[in-house]
């Protein structure tokens, strides 16, 4: 009886799979079209006019952005269901410093993570013997290096761009790191975490492909139905700009010839949290306006990187001694690679 | 008896997981008490890192997933 109640009834998994894919594809390949049949034949609009790029430019962002989401977050969430953290603390306790940094830093790319399992993640690494450096370097990587980061700048702007915002993301991850060990700030933690006791755990992973399916298309949901309107409302601006603000302008604040300009990026990327999806459209367009890459490298890192509700939450462990420190190093890092990128372009 | 807890800071995901295992209760048709734990050195201590985590009997069975109530009903059948 109850093997009835517990089973439920649908498709064979490899249709939903396959039916789910070529759906994705030709959405994909119909966005262009669609978008310039839409702008220019149906509104009527002009090709070349102001009015026409900016209508253009946003809808056929609005599908691609999502279609790249969609795809990409549901095919990194099935990868992830392999890669626990539990198990990349297992990894890395009682490596040494350099390769331990450098291997958390790497981990923090494909390890989910959210701000909300901030603090038991760092507990949880501490107490298992993982440096301090190490637990950072993870810690920063992880929200800065992330899929939807890296997939919305590849599919926007370009491979190279992407390449860059990855390189620069580890390398600021593992530089602070190193540089949070080698200070020796280990006192600063709250002392409470010293004193959890140890909870190593191994779960067994009985569970079947098809729940990993389940599991990743759940999150996917649950990722994209909370940054689309992130999504929209940064295309929006996005196409704002491509249409109507004039690239002096663009090149005169953001440029060269203002040596405040990545500061004052970084400055202004702290509270805007989560909207790494809605940010990339308008870097594309700032890009597209002559923005230097530096700045927009910056600009992106310090969105993702440095958030204020995560410091908030980050402050339940750590005192604020360790904390201004942490943010005041990744700060740091984040302008000098600014600078170091606009003057390598220049 | 079973003694299930659900751990978690009390996030969207972690009120899922509560509402689906005990929808998972109800179809395996045990008795269980379901316990939510918010604290996060309680947490921390039954090396959970990723939420929401899910106990039985005080044996992780799930971290950082949310579990149908189907598959979660087998958890509790089987064991």
């Amino acid at each position: 009886m109850t093997a009835i109640a517990v089973h439920r009834i649908h498709l064979p998994l490899w249709l939903v799979v396959l039916a789910g894919s070529v759906l994705w594809l030709a959405a994909w390949f119909l966005a262009l079209p669609a978008s310039t049949w839409l702008a220019f034949d149906v509104l009527g609009l002009e090709p070349g006019t102001q009015l026409g790029e900016a209508v253009a430019f946003f809808l056929y962002d609005v599908p691609k952005v999502l279609l790249l989401l969609t795809g990409i977050v549901t095919l990194v969430s099935f990868l992830r269901s392999f890669v626990s953290p539990e198990r990349v603390r297992r990894a890395l306790a009682g490596r040494n410093a350099v390769a331990g940094t450098a291997a958390a830093a790497g981990f923090g790319i494909v390890t989910p993570f959210c701000s909300c399992s901030a603090v038991p993640l760092f507990i949880g690494f501490l107490e298992a013997g993982v440096p301090l450096g190490v637990t950072f370097a993870f810690l920063i990587a992880s929200p800065m290096v992330n899929e939807v980061a890296i997939v919305l700048l590849w599919g926007l702007v370009g491979p190279q761009l992407t390449l860059a915002y990855m390189a620069a993301g580890l390398t600021v991850a593992i530089v602070a790191g190193l540089l949070i060990g080698r200070l020796g700030l280990e006192r600063y933690v709250e002392d409470y975490v010293w004193k959890v006791p140890a909870g190593a755990v191994t779960i067994d992973e009985h569970i079947t492909l098809e729940d990993r399916l389940r599991e990743a298309w759940r999150s996917t949901r649950d990722i994209v139905g909370r940054v689309w309107p992130y999504v929209i409302v940064g295309i929006g601006i996005g196409a704002f700009i491509h249409g109507f603000v004039p690239t002096e302008l663009v090149v005169q604040i953001g440029g060269p010839g203002n040596p405040l300009a990545v500061p004052a990026l970084v400055a202004l990327g702290i509270p805007l949290y989560s909207n790494a999806a809605g940010t990339i459209p308008v870097i594309e367009a700032l890009l597209g306006k002559g923005l230097p890459v530096g700045s927009a490298l910056a600009f992106m890192m310090a969105i993702t990187a440095l958030s204020l509700p995560e410091m908030v939450i980050l402050r339940k462990v750590m005192k604020p001694r360790l904390l201004a420190t942490f943010a005041g190093i990744v700060a740091a890092g984040i302008i000098a690679i600014g600078y170091l990128f606009n003057w390598l372009a220049a | 008896m079973k003694i299930i807890e659900v751990l978690g800071p009390g996030c969207a995901n972690c009120q899922r997981l509560e509402a689906n295992a005990r929808e998972a209760v109800a179809q395996a048709g045990v008795e269980a008490e379901i316990r939510h734990i918010t604290d996060y050195v309680e947490i921390a201590s039954r090396g959970v890192m990723s939420t929401p985590g899910l106990v039985i009997d005080g044996t992780v069975v799930s971290a950082g997933k949310i579990p149908t109530p189907w598959t979660i009903a087998a958890w509790l059948t089987e064991a």
